[in-house]
C-alpha cells in the first residue's frame, strides 16, 4: 500500500510512508534547526550582555552614536517582510501560484532594502572611524576608554554582521523559491519548502527584534 | 543454505557498485561505514601523536622533541581524538547504521543531510589535517585566550575552522536523529519500547543540537579576534579571557556526555543480550540518559575553579557537578542488577561491557574527586585529571565502541569476527589501558603537571610504566583492525540473529537489504523481551 502511494506522488521521498509524515518531519527539522540558531546567537547575546553590564557607561556613549531612526526604519522594513512572507505561505496553502510569486518577490525586495540600509549604516561607521582596528577613534572619550568603545563596535559588527549573513542566506533561499514557484512546483498539496523557509525568515526577523533594542535603545539618554 | 543465500540475496553492500555509489549514497548504512573509515583514520592519527608523547616521556629530560613540538603533539592528539574520533565515534557510525534499523525505519528522516554531515566532517578533518601537516598548532585542544588569539604562532585558524565545520556535522547528525526518533518509528514502537541505545543516542543528539552552536559562535569570535583583533577576549581593551573559557566549556563539558552517553547506550544493549535478561529498571536507565544530558549543561564551571571564577560560583558548580553522579550511578547499579541471576555468556562484546563498567566506575568516582573544590585545587592541571578523563573517554567510550562494533559486526558485514583473537585483544586492551593510565593518577597526585615534556627524575618509574602500558594498548588496538578486515573475506557467515538478541535490527537479514526491512515491522512487545525470541527460535 505504501509503495503504491509512493509511486503516485513524486514529492514523497522513499523513507517516508505518508506525505503527512514527511511534512511533519521537515517542519520539526526546521524548528530544531532554529533552536540551534537560538543557541548560536544566544552565545553572542551573552557576550554582549556581560560586557554591556561591565562597561555600562562607555557602551551607552558608544551606542548613542548609532542612528536610532535608521535602525527603527529597518525594523519596520523587516516586520513588513515577515508579513509578506506569511502572505506567500498563505498563497501556497491556497495553491495560488501568482500570489506565492508576488509575495515572495515583495519579501525579497524588502530583505534587499534592509541589507541596503545596513550597508549604508556600516559605511557611515567606516567614515566615522568607528570600525575596530588601527584607525579606530571615538570622539569625546579619553584614550584609556577607547578600547572599551571599540569593544562595543566589535560586538556591534559581529552581531549585525552575523544577522546580515543570515539575511543573505534568506535572500538566496527566497530566490530559489521564487524560481521554483514560477515553475509551479508548489501547490496546496505540496508546499513544505515555502512553509519551513517562512519559519526561517521569521526567525531572522526575530533576531533583529532583539538586536535593535540591545544595540540602539538601551541607556540612550545617558549617552547624550 | 545460508551461504548460498548470502551470495544471491541483494543487500545494501551489493545493491550498487563503484566509488560513486558510495560517495553519493543516501543509505544510512553506507554512510555509517564511511564514518567508520574516517574516524578510524583519525583514531590512528591521534594514536600516533600519543605514541610520540609517551616515548618522549620515557626519560625526565626533553630529549626526543623540543618543548614547542611537544606542545603541538598533545594539542593535535587532543584535537584529532576529541573532535574527529570520540564525538562522531558511536553516534555517527553505530548510531547512523543502527538507529533506523532499531526503530524499524527505512532510513533517517533526512538522508541527504546525513550525507552532507559526513562531507562536513571530512572537510573539517582535512582543514585540521592541513594545519597539522603545515606546521601544527600548540594551544592545547582548549584554545584558551589570549594565548590562542594573540601569542601563538601556529596554525590556530585552520584548526579552529576545521573544528567549526566538523561542528556542523555534529549538529546536523543530532538534528537528523531527533527528527527520526520522533517521526519514523515503526507501528507499535512506542517511546518505552525503544531500545536503550536509542534513548541514549536521542539524549546525545539533544546535547549536540543545543551545545555545538555555542562552540561555533565561540570559534567565530576567536577567529575574528585573531584576524581582526576585535579585542573581545583581550583584557587590555576591556575584554575578558575567562569569558572564552565559560563559552568553551559550556559546549565542551556537555561534549563529554556526547562521548559517553552513546557508550552507555551500547552497554545497556550488551549487558542485556549476554545475560539474557531485560535491562533492570528500563525507565530509570532511559531517564538517566535524559538527566545526564540536562545536568551536563549546568556544570561547566567546574573547569574554572582556579580561573578567577567567584568562590560562590565555584561552590554552586561543585555542588551541581555531584548531581551528575546520580544518573551515572543509576546506570551502573542497574547494569549490575541486570547481571544478577542472568544466564551470562562471556562473548567478546560482553568482555568489553565488563571492562566499561569497571573503568567507567573508576573514572566516574575520580570525577567526584575533581568536582570537590578543595581537592581539585590540589590536582588541577595535573596527570590526575589526565588519568580521570582518559578513564572516561578511553576506558569508557572506546571500550563501549569496540564492544558495540564486535556485537554489531555480523549485522554490518554478514560475517563473524574470530572469537579467540577478539577475546585476546579485549584482554590486552584492558591490561594495557590500566597500565597506561593508572600510574597517571599517582603521578598527578604526587604533583606531575600535565602538558610538560620534562619532569623530575623521581617520576620516571611511573612514566615508564605508563609508556609500557601504552605500547601494550597500541598492540591491542591493532589486532582488531587486522581481524576485522580479515573477517570480511574469511569470517564465518553470520545468520540474521547470531546472538539471539531482541532488537528489530536482528529481525532483518545480515547484512540488511538496502531498505532495511522487506516489510515494515510491527512491534508488539517491550524491548529485551527474550521470551519472544525464544519462541521464534523454536518455531524456526
Amino acid at each position: 500500500m505504501a509503495s503504491e502511494g509512493r509511486a503516485e506522488t513524486l514529492a514523497l521521498r522513499e523513507q517516508f510512508d505518508t506525505e503527512e509524515q514527511q511534512k511533519d518531519a521537515s517542519t520539526l527539522g526546521m524548528w530544531i534547526f532554529l533552536i540551534t540558531e537560538i543557541m548560536f546567537f544566544g552565545g553572542l547575546f551573552l557576550v554582549y550582555i556581560v560586557y554591556r553590564s561591565a562597561n555600562a557607561g562607555v557602551f551607552a556613549v558608544a551606542s548613542s552614536s548609532l542612528k536610532v531612526y535608521v535602525g527603527a526604519a529597518n525594523t519596520v522594513v523587516l516586520l513588513c517582510s515577515s508579513l509578506t512572507m506569511v502572505l506567500a505561505v498563505r498563497g501556497a496553502q491556497l495553491g495560488e501560484r501568482k500570489t506565492i510569486v508576488l509575495f515572495l518577490i515583495l519579501t525579497l525586495i524588502l530583505g534587499g532594502v534592509f541589507l541596503g540600509v545596513k550597508a549604508y549604516e556600516w559605511n557611515e561607521k567606516f567614515q566615522e572611524h568607528h570600525v575596530p582596528g588601527a584607525a579606530f577613534h571615538f570622539e569625546g572619550l579619553p584614550p584609556e576608554l577607547q578600547g572599551r568603545a571599540q569593544l562595543f563596535f566589535s560586538l556591534y559588527f559581529a552581531m549585525t554582521g552575523l544577522h546580515a549573513m543570515h539575511m543573505v542566506i534568506g535572500v538566496g533561499i527566497l530566490s530559489v523559491l521564487i524560481w521554483q514557484a514560477r515553475k509551479g512546483t508548489y501547490s496546496a498539496a505540496y508546499m513544505t519548502p515555502v512553509d519551513v523557509s517562512g519559519l526561517y525568515w521569521h526567525f531572522v526577523d526575530i533576531i533583529w527584534i532583539f538586536l535593535f533594542p540591545l544595540l540602539y535603545l538601551i541607556d540612550r539618554h545617558l549617552g547624550k | 543454505m545460508i551461504t548460498a543465500a548470502l551470495q544471491e540475496r541483494e543487500h545494501y553492500l551489493n545493491a550498487s557498485y563503484g566509488i560513486k555509489s558510495w560517495l553519493l549514497t543516501k543509505d544510512h548504512k553506507r554512510i555509517g561505514l564511511l564514518y567508520l573509515a574516517t574516524i578510524t583514520l583519525f583514531f590512528f592519527l591521534g594514536g600516533a601523536f600519543a605514541t610520540l608523547i609517551r616515548i618522549e616521556l620515557l626519560t625526565p629530560q626533553g630529549d626526543l622533541v623540543s618543548s614547542e613540538t611537544y606542545n603541538k603533539l598533545f594539542t593535535m592528539h587532543g584535537v584529532a581524538m576529541v573532535f574527529f574520533f570520540l564525538i562522531p565515534a558511536i553516534p555517527a557510525t553505530l548510531g547512523n547504521f543502527f538507529l533506523p534499523l532499531m526503530i524499524g525505519a527505512r532510513d533517517l528522516a533526512f538522508p541527504r543531510i546525513n550525507l552532507l554531515s559526513w562531507y562536513l566532517l571530512v572537510i573539517g578533518g582535512l582543514l585540521s589535517l592541513y594545519a597539522m601537516l603545515a606546521g601544527g598548532v600548540d594551544t592545547g585542544w582548549t584554545f584558551y585566550t589570549p594565548y590562542s588569539t594573540s601569542y601563538s604562532n601556529t596554525w590556530v585558524i585552520a584548526t579552529a575552522l576545521g573544528i567549526f565545520v566538523a561542528g556542523f556535522s555534529s549538529i546536523l547528525t543530532g538534528l537528523n536523529f531527533i527528527v527520526t526518533v520522533h517521526r519514523m518509528r515503526a507501528p507499535g514502537m512506542t517511546w518505552f519500547r525503544l531500545p536503550l541505545f536509542v534513548w541514549s543516542t536521542y539524549a546525545t543528539s539533544v546535547i549536540q543540537v543545543l551545545g555545538t552552536p555555542v562552540l561555533a559562535v565561540t570559534i567565530i569570535l576567536l577567529f575574528c579576534e585573531r584576524v581582526f583583533h576585535l579585542g573581545i577576549f583581550d583584557p587590555t581593551r576591556g575584554g575578558d579571557p575567562v569569558l572564552f573559557q565559560h563559552l568553551f566549556w559550556f559546549y565542551s563539558h556537555p561534549a563529554v556526555y556526547i562521548m559517553v552517553l552513546p557508550a552507555m547506550g551500547v552497554i545497556s544493549e550488551l549487558v542485556s543480550v549476554y545475560s539474557r535478561k531485560p535491562v533492570f529498571g528500563y525507565h530509570f536507565v532511559a531517564f538517566a540518559s535524559v538527566a545526564i544530558a540536562v545536568l551536563g549543561f549546568l556544570v561547566w564551571g567546574h573547569h574554572l575553579f582556579v580561573s578567577t571564577q567567584s568562590l560562590y560560583a565555584g561552590l554552586v558548580f561543585s555542588f551541581l557537578s555531584y548531581f551528575v553522579a546520580i544518573p551515572s550511578a543509576i546506570k551502573v547499579f542497574n547494569w549490575t542488577a541486570t547481571l544478577y541471576k542472568g544466564s551470562i555468556s562471556y562473548d567478546t562484546p560482553m568482555l568489553y561491557a565488563f571492562g566499561f563498567i569497571g573503568l567507567f566506575t573508576i573514572g566516574g568516582l575520580t570525577g567526584l574527586f575533581v568536582a570537590a573544590l578543595g581537592f581539585d585545587v590540589h590536582v588541577t592541571d595535573t596527570y590526575f585529571v589526565v588519568a580521570h578523563f582518559h578513564y572516561i573517554m578511553v576506558g569508557g567510550t572506546i571500550m563501549a565502541y569496540l564492544g558495540g562494533l564486535h556485537y554489531w559486526w555480523p549485522k554490518m558485514t554478514g560475517r563473524m569476527y574470530p572469537e579467540g583473537w577478539a577475546k585476546l585483544s579485549a584482554l590486552v586492551i584492558f591490561l594495557g589501558f590500566n597500565l597506561t593510565f593508572f600510574p597517571q593518577f599517582v603521578l598527578g597526585y604526587l604533583g606531575m603537571p600535565r602538558r610538560y615534556h620534562v619532569y623530575p627524575p623521581e617520576f620516571q618509574v611511573l612514566h615508564v610504566l605508563s609508556t609500557a602500558g601504552a605500547s601494550v594498548l597500541a598492540v591491542g588496538y591493532v589486532i582488531p583492525m587486522i581481524y576485522f578486515i580479515w573477517s570480511l573475506r574469511y569470517g564465518k557467515v553470520a545468520g540474521a540473529n547470531p546472538w539471539g538478541a531482541t532488537g528489530l535490527e536482528w529481525k532483518t537479514a545480515s547484512p540488511p537489504p538496502a531498505h532495511n526491512f522487506d516489510e515494515t515491522p510491527i512491534v508488539t512487545h517491550e524491548a529485551y523481551d527474550y521470551r519472544a525470541v525464544m519462541g521464534e527460535v523454536e518455531v524456526g
